[in-house]
């Protein structure tokens, strides 16, 4: 690990001013930068640990929605008692996430904001666009069981690796922040994250010194939730496919809404907007489902050994709607 | 080839108990620690952990993980590196009570904290009733990941008490809190390279049954 400073934030104001310094790099939890530190992907020169910031709670936003603290843990999250009632698929997709242990230690902020798992981003010895720009993207060519097949390019087919943004995604939250070069601002999920295309070393939008305060929720839509992950083994291991998703029926069995968000596949917590759009108005069938699983992965990439991801998301997502039209 | 069996046998055999029983040597051992840290390099940061009770003043390198604190500052070896990169869970141990990775947490960002380790388990002589429940379940082969395994599930058993869910009981087939799945759900942060996995879960479920709910 190279060298560092270290000073604990005594409020945001002090957090977002220390964050000017060139080097700088907010830890909270540190169960991914801290990881990234000791194989020296990561070199901050001076850490501002933020996780005692007064970022901890959950609270019922004006709107009837659920604003969540930077700093509530991945645990504390899963178990609020709102969340399991009004966002299940967030607490699924939390605890399907990691371990007890990590959970335990993780935050909100750093969960969205965690770096891909691809093991050339990790190994320093292999060209890597996302680690070192303009050096080559190891996993086009090489192994790439676990890398993406939406929204890749020749510079990078690095999967986003969170559970917990994938649920976000599908519920559309918020993202609160502090200090850059803005006063605050607020940017929905799906422009929180970005496409590798050009610059596949930003994983998100955020400025340098950007801080997340708190992650909103909108009120929970009509329907019935679910998150489910198909990964290498039953538990703790990330995701080889997740699919997250939100079906309402009507009496006659027709679709009012369905929304659907994956993991696994995507350079981002990935929105399969024109499936959703197409099972709107028709009868919740394993028909439909299937349709919209081939219509989310319309265009999908594959690069040999992550082809298999494919038909495993078109059949995930069938299976999930199907179970959840069974339920409703 | 018999004879050297044994022997790997019983050399094993006392690392897993050494895990179990280490409480009893920790505390002469952190004393004589917390002097020799009080030296103070240019780069160095001031802390103050408290650990199984004892006060820790330490000035260490911002980079010194709470796992390398622990093992080669307070001389507290009871809690084990396996991966040193939270894929094992060998490094468990409680703060403030709540079951995390020692080797994923900066040391400095544990100040004031309160930690307990392998070692702060037992009450004197008498064991944790969970140390106990792995003795008596046999749930250890080599012993290298117990002291985690131990922490992990007395930090688990508090964590099924407060409600909190875990995988197996949100799942579609939901699996009733406090069986034998959900406990394996609930404890795969912890891996055993022995696959001591039946013994452990049946410690775990007796020592559970036994908790107050
Ligand atoms: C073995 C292992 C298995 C895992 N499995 C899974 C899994 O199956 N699914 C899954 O989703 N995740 C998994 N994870 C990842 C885990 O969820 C993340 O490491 C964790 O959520 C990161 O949170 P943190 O608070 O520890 O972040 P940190 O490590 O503290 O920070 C991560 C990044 O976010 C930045 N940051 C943190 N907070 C803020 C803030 N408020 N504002 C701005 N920047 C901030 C930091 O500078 C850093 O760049 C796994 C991790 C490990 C080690
Ligand atoms: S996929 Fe992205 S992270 Fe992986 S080697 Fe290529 S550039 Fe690096
Ligand atoms: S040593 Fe910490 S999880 Fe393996
Ligand atoms: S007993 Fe050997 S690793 Fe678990």
């Amino acid at each position: 690990m190279r060298a560092f400073t270290y000073e604990r934030a005594k409020d945001i104001d002090a957090a977002v001013a220390a964050a000017q310094q060139p080097g700088a790099r907010f830890i909270a939890g540190g169960t991914n930068l801290l990881d990234l530190m000791k194989v020296e992907v990561e070199k901050p020169a001076h850490l501002i640990d933020v996780s005692r910031l007064p970022l901890k709670d959950i609270a019922d936003a004006a709107d009837g929605g659920l604003t969540i603290g930077a700093m509530v843990t991945n645990t504390d999250l899963a178990a609020d008692k709102r969340v399991m009632e009004r966002y299940p698929m967030l607490t699924r997709a939390i605890v399907n996430g990691a371990s007890a242990q990590l959970r335990n230690q993780a935050s909100t902020g750093g969960n969205l904001l965690q770096r891909t798992r691809c093991p050339y981003f990790y190994d320093v010895s292999k060209p890597c666009n996302k680690r070192q720009p303009n050096s080559g993207c190891s996993a086009l060519q090489g192994i790439n069981r676990m890398n993406a097949v939406l929204g890749g390019s020749d510079a990078c087919i690095a999967v986003h690796p969170s559970d917990m943004a994938v649920a976000m995604m599908a519920l559309d939250a918020r993202i609160e922040t502090k200090g850059g070069s803005k006063k605050g601002r607020t940017i929905p999920i799906a422009e929180l994250y970005r496409q590798p295309e050009g610059s596949p070393e930003r994983d998100t939008n955020l400025e340098p010194g950007e801080l997340i305060t708190s992650v909103t929720l909108p009120p929970a839509p009509a329907g019935k939730q679910s998150y489910r992950k198909v990964r290498d083994r039953a538990s703790y291991a990330f995701a080889l496919v997740s699919v997250a998703a939100i079906l309402d029926i009507d009496d006659e069995r027709k679709v009012r809404s369905a929304r659907l968000a994956l993991g696994g596949v995507g350079t981002m917590p990935w929105r399969a907007r024109e499936a959703e759009q197409g099972m709107a108005g028709a009868i919740a069938s394993e028909k439909t489902f299937a349709t919209a699983g081939t219509v989310a992965v319309d265009g999908a990439q594959g690069h040999g050994g992550n082809d298999f991801k494919i038909p495993l998301a078109r059949r995930t997502i069938a299976r999930a709607f199907t179970d959840l039209s069974a339920k409703a | 080839m018999s004879q050297r069996f044994l022997l790997s046998r019983r050399l094993l055999g006392t690392t897993a108990l050494a895990a179990v029983f280490a409480g009893r040597f920790a505390h002469a051992q952190s004393r004589e620690i917390q002097i020799a840290a009080a030296s103070d390099k240019p780069g160095n940061i001031d802390m103050q952990l408290d650990v199984n009770g004892e006060t820790h003043k330490l000035s260490l390198d911002p980079r010194t993980t709470l796992l390398d604190a622990l093992r080669d500052h307070m001389g507290l070896t009871g809690t084990k590196k396996g991966c040193d990169h939270g894929q094992c869970g060998a490094c468990t141990v409680l703060i403030n009570g709540v079951r995390m990775n020692s080797c994923l947490s900066l040391a400095a960002a544990r100040d004031g904290d309160k930690i307990t380790t392998i070692e702060g388990l037992a009450e004197g002589e008498k064991l944790h009733p969970m140390q106990a429940a792995f003795v008596k379940a046999d749930a250890f082969q080599c012993g290298f990941c117990t002291p985690g395994q131990i922490c992990s599930a007395v930090g688990m058993v508090a964590e099924m008490q407060r409600g909190a869910p875990s995988a197996a009981s949100m799942d579609f087939d939901a699996k009733p809190v406090g069986s034998v799945e959900e406990i394996r759900e609930r404890m795969s942060g912890n891996i055993c390279r022995c696959s001591a996995y039946p013994n452990i879960v049946a410690a775990i479920v007796a020592a559970s049954e036994g908790a107050p709910t």
